[in-house]
């Protein structure tokens, strides 16, 4: 351990502080670990639900970042290298912990009438979706829905729609075939639109 | 071209993987059904909402830091 000589952690700018992480500075890894825990554990418990096993994944990003502080890159930002590694983090615990049985997504798709029409007639939403999401009570109303998505479809949303992870990679991650992922996230959308639909559309005349 | 198969094509449509057969048909779809016309443009709202519901991350994050998590990150470290 090295005496923390120089300007006062906190005041650091990215690169800097990561340079204080290599040469040991305890005083730099409690900052980095205090200022990003919350919003790693954020990340880490969307992908998986559980809090005791979001704790882990936390635990597993920082120590896998520490781990591996000569390939941070200078330029670019501490906090999305750590949000990728507690990605993965999550990813890894995903795979490896027991899947416990999920309820089919099936009711929370669009039902047809047998000459394949749909059964429901869609009645526009009040709004426009950008002014409609710039409330932060109508941000919290969809993550919720999102939650209440079966695992393994809300997973892939989270992969493909939110992390802008490609079908190639989220198929990886997840060790399924390319197709399974588009299937899933196809379904997920579909299901994801049903849940947000009456919280959003105009009320009936 | 039925609305069920109209909704198995919307993904491939709106990442441009339609293939030239299905794309017509589905087009003339998107044309005459006003209920499918609204399906699908509440299915590209939805993935927008998804995007923007997580654009303010502090929102998500618990107000104290999770102090018993940082000790434990620090101590493993050891």
């Amino acid at each position: 351990m090295q005496a923390s000589a120089g300007p006062p952690v906190a005041s650091l700018d990215d690169g800097a502080l990561v340079a204080r992480l290599r040469a040991g500075d305890e005083e730099a890894f409690e900052l980095v670990v205090r200022t990003y825990s919350g919003r790693l554990l954020a990340v880490t418990r969307r992908i998986l639900g559980s809090d005791e096993d979001a704790r882990d994944a936390v635990q597993d990003a920082f120590l896998s970042a520490f781990r591996s502080l000569e390939r941070f890159e200078g330029g670019s930002l501490l906090s999305t290298w750590l949000h990728r590694i507690a990605v993965n983090a999550a990813l890894m615990k995903l795979r490896t912990r027991r899947r416990k049985p999920e309820d089919p997504i099936e009711p929370l798709l669009p039902v047809y009438q047998e000459n394949g029409h749909h059964q429901e007639t869609f009645s526009s939403w009040n709004e426009p979706v950008d002014v409609a999401m710039s409330r932060a009570e109508n941000r919290a109303r969809v993550r919720a829905c999102i939650e209440q998505l079966p695992e393994s479809y809300r997973t892939i949303l989270l992969l493909r729609d939110i992390e802008e992870l490609d079908t190639d990679e989220a198929a990886r991650a997840l060790g399924i075939s390319p197709n399974a992922v588009k299937i899933r996230l196809h379904r997920a959308r579909q299901a994801l639109r049903g849940l947000l639909a009456p919280h959003f559309r105009s009320a009936q005349p | 071209m039925t609305c069920r198969e109209f909704a198995d094509f919307m993904m491939d449509y709106l990442s441009g993987e339609l293939p030239e057969e299905s794309r017509a048909p589905f087009e003339r779809h998107l044309s005459r059904c006003a209920n499918c016309h609204e399906y699908l443009a509440q299915y590209k709202h939805t993935i927008e909402a998804g995007r923007l519901a997580f654009t303010n991350p502090e929102e998500e994050v618990p107000a104290d830091v999770p102090e018993d998590l940082v000790k434990a990150v620090l101590a493993a470290r050891k």
